[in-house]
């Protein structure tokens, strides 16, 4: 019997393995979805900056709202810029036609970045602006090089501009900021936005993760139970075999 | 109650039914952990069904839709997302319980005479889950469904002659379109399931006619008491109800486990590259199928010789091909004197270890960019070169080294 658990857990070995891969260049950022006043922060900032290009257009305000303990007050007041009806979906206020002439692409759709690019490719990519004159915006991304999105949260950052180690390629494993313009939080007050902005947008791609886990939980404990009746139903039945 | 059976049984067989296949079908007394993924499968099957009807209310089977349906279902349709999580987790869940049963097989011999047609009805069965698969991967229209779609399809266009027609037959567009994804949504939801359905009651049909084998590979049905019932059988019900219902209790938990903690199991259940819809302009940086068809990609991919005749990626394909076709003759290629593992030498054993390390590697490496070293010591193509001459030798070298092994004497009663 040994032996057969064995060779089923090297059958599964390889599962143990992520099929992903990943980058391992990204700075790891610390998610946790039960801290709702970062994700309340998160949502802030999102509707704000993020929702006047983007779409997250497969998510509803008034979901929002209620799993994040949001009122319908507030929501009205100061997160629906682009629309009236807290159940309709957050889609952005600017014409896709104005934004590929504005952009020369149309923004992506946020509602599941954090599961196609990972929440740690967020948080890097959101702190790794800097000024570059041979672009169109004036912006460059030492994480994205040439991305058409300029840096819309300098006022909070600052403008910095960027030096790359050996040879000047772009990435972000190599790069060093000087600051040019001071911005208005400091370094580290930057970080904690970017973390609950990346926090927000995990849940964003995933609203049914506030729910799962607990779930699972009494799942989990239900179907151990019912594992223990199982095998005394089985023992009982089988007494008379052996 | 009797009133109303004897009613019944006058016009339908019922009673007897239940009797032959279930209260009175005796099954070896012995049977271990390997014998619970049979039930198991069909368990899963079940699970991908109910699920499935309920995920169809809700798909659109349009290519401006379906990406953004599989998203209402997972936040807006109430419960949805779990009714997905367990098809997906389901899909790769049933892959893993068929690759242990067949396992099984090679480990007792449930493929040897007079048990062919079990073996050769359950690789139909095989091959059909497959194309299941495959079909319902193209439903969520993300990036990577899309792409291995297209690649899957161009596949066929390697043939000569046909090839280039037939891709487009499949796909009934010059590039995977709106058309592929309905007809891929029919095969799906209803061609493809039927003949599943069909294939299971035939597999069952031919089991329970010869009886099923057992880890000692010998027949329990030569020795029977007065009534005719066999000394080392007992009744499928109860004894292998209750002891199938124990192990669908853990495999639940197992699979239940996945669907609320991991559901995309690190990418190996639900790609990252899925979450982004489908777009023809954007290739993902590597196109690769699911877990469970990876170790025959990888066997496609190890064909790199451009100087065979009709170009490399033909072979490939003809050598996938083959990688399949194979295993159909095992019952044929087998010819060993016992069925067991349990008797046979060491050469079997041998055989049947590297075989499996070979499966395994070959899908791990389905899934890696085929110039990178992941294993050590040589580059992902040339490991799979190497998989590729284990696994063709492990069925062709067969006929000799089941042969020549020296078995040992098979035990007259079943050992427990």
């Amino acid at each position: 019997m040994n032996k057969c658990i064995v060779s089923v857990l090297m059958l599964l070995m390889p599962l143990v393995v992520s099929a992903s891969g990943g980058a391992g260049n990204l700075d790891k950022v610390y998610i946790d979805l039960s801290d709702q006043p970062s994700l309340q922060r998160g949502a802030r900032t999102f509707v704000n900056y993020c929702l006047s290009c983007h779409n997250a257009s497969f998510m509803r305000y008034e979901r929002m709202a209620t799993d994040l303990g949001i009122s319908e007050a507030l929501l009205r007041e100061e997160m629906m810029f682009a629309s009236d009806k807290p159940g309709d979906l957050m889609v952005t206020a600017m014409p896709t036609a104005g934004a590929k002439a504005w952009f020369g692409v149309v923004p992506p759709d946020l509602s599941l970045t954090a599961r196609s690019r990972g929440a740690d490719w967020i948080y890097t990519y959101l702190r790794s602006f800097y000024t570059d004159e041979s672009t169109t915006t004036g912006w460059n991304n030492a994480l994205f090089s040439n991305v058409a999105m300029p840096h819309v949260l300098y006022q909070w950052q600052g403008a910095r501009s960027a030096t790359f180690e050996g040879g000047g390629v772009a990435d972000v494993s190599s790069v060093r900021y000087q600051s040019v313009v001071p911005g208005t939080m400091t370094g580290s007050e930057y970080d904690a936005a970017i973390r609950d902005l990346t926090n927000f947008m995990v849940y964003l791609a995933e609203p049914a993760k506030l729910v799962r886990y607990e779930m699972g939980f009494w799942v989990m404990l239900f179907m151990g139970v019912f594992i223990v009746l199982a095998y005394l139903l089985k023992k009982e039945y089988w007494r008379d075999v052996h | 109650m009797s009133k109303f059976m004897t009613w019944v049984d006058e016009r339908f067989p019922a009673t007897k039914v239940w009797e032959e296949h279930v209260s009175k079908y005796y099954a070896p007394k012995n049977l271990n952990f390997w014998y619970f993924f049979g039930s198991l499968a069909m368990v899963v099957m079940v699970l991908q069904i109910l699920t499935g009807i309920f995920l169809t209310m809700h798909y659109k089977p349009d290519s401006s839709l379906a990406f953004a349906s599989v998203e209402y279902i997972m936040r807006d349709v109430p419960g949805g997302w779990f009714i997905r999580y367990l098809h997906s987790v389901g899909a790769s869940m049933l892959f893993i319980v068929v690759y242990l049963h067949m396992f099984r097989g090679l480990l007792y011999g449930s493929h040897r005479s007079p048990r062919e047609l079990i073996w050769l009805l359950g690789m139909l069965l095989y091959v059909t889950l497959m194309a299941e698969a495959f079909f319902g991967y193209l439903l969520p229209w993300g990036n990577m469904s899309y792409w291995g779609a297209q690649v899957i399809i161009s596949l066929f266009g390697a043939l000569p002659g046909i090839g280039p027609g037939l891709s487009e037959w499949i796909r009934g567009d010059f590039v995977v379109s709106d058309a592929t994804l309905n007809r891929f949504f029919a095969f799906h939801v209803i061609l493809v399931p039927l003949l599943l359905s069909l294939l299971v009651y035939l597999h069952i049909v031919a089991l329970h006619k010869v009886g099923g084998n057992n880890p000692d590979g010998i027949d329990i049905k030569k020795d029977k008491d007065a009534s005719g019932k066999p000394l080392d059988g007992i009744a499928f019900h109860p004894y292998y109800t209750v002891k199938d219902n124990l192990g669908v209790a853990v495999m639940m938990t197992a699979l239940l486990a996945v669907v609320f903690f991991v559901p995309e199991l690190g990418g190996w259940f639900l790609e990252k590259d899925n979450f982004a819809p489908a777009d023809i302009l954007q290739t993902p940086p590597d196109i690769v199928p699911l877990w469970y068809l990876t170790p025959y990609y990888s066997i496609l991919r190890a064909v790199t010789f451009e100087w065979l005749p009709g170009g490399a990626k033909l072979w490939g394909v003809l050598a996938m091909g083959a990688a399949i076709v194979l295993l159909f003759f095992l019952p044929w290629l087998d010819r060993s004197p016992v069925r067991s593992i349990r008797y046979r030498g060491w050469m079997y054993k041998t055989a049947l270890t590297l075989f499996v390390i070979t499966f395994v590697m070959l899908g791990y490496l389905g899934t890696r960019n085929p110039s990178h070293v992941d294993l050590g010591l040589l580059k992902n193509v040339t490991w799979s070169q190497i998989g590729l001459v284990v696994y063709f030798a492990f069925f062709l070298l067969m006929p000799i080294y089941t042969r020549m092994d020296r078995t040992k004497p098979e035990p007259d009663r079943v050992t427990g």
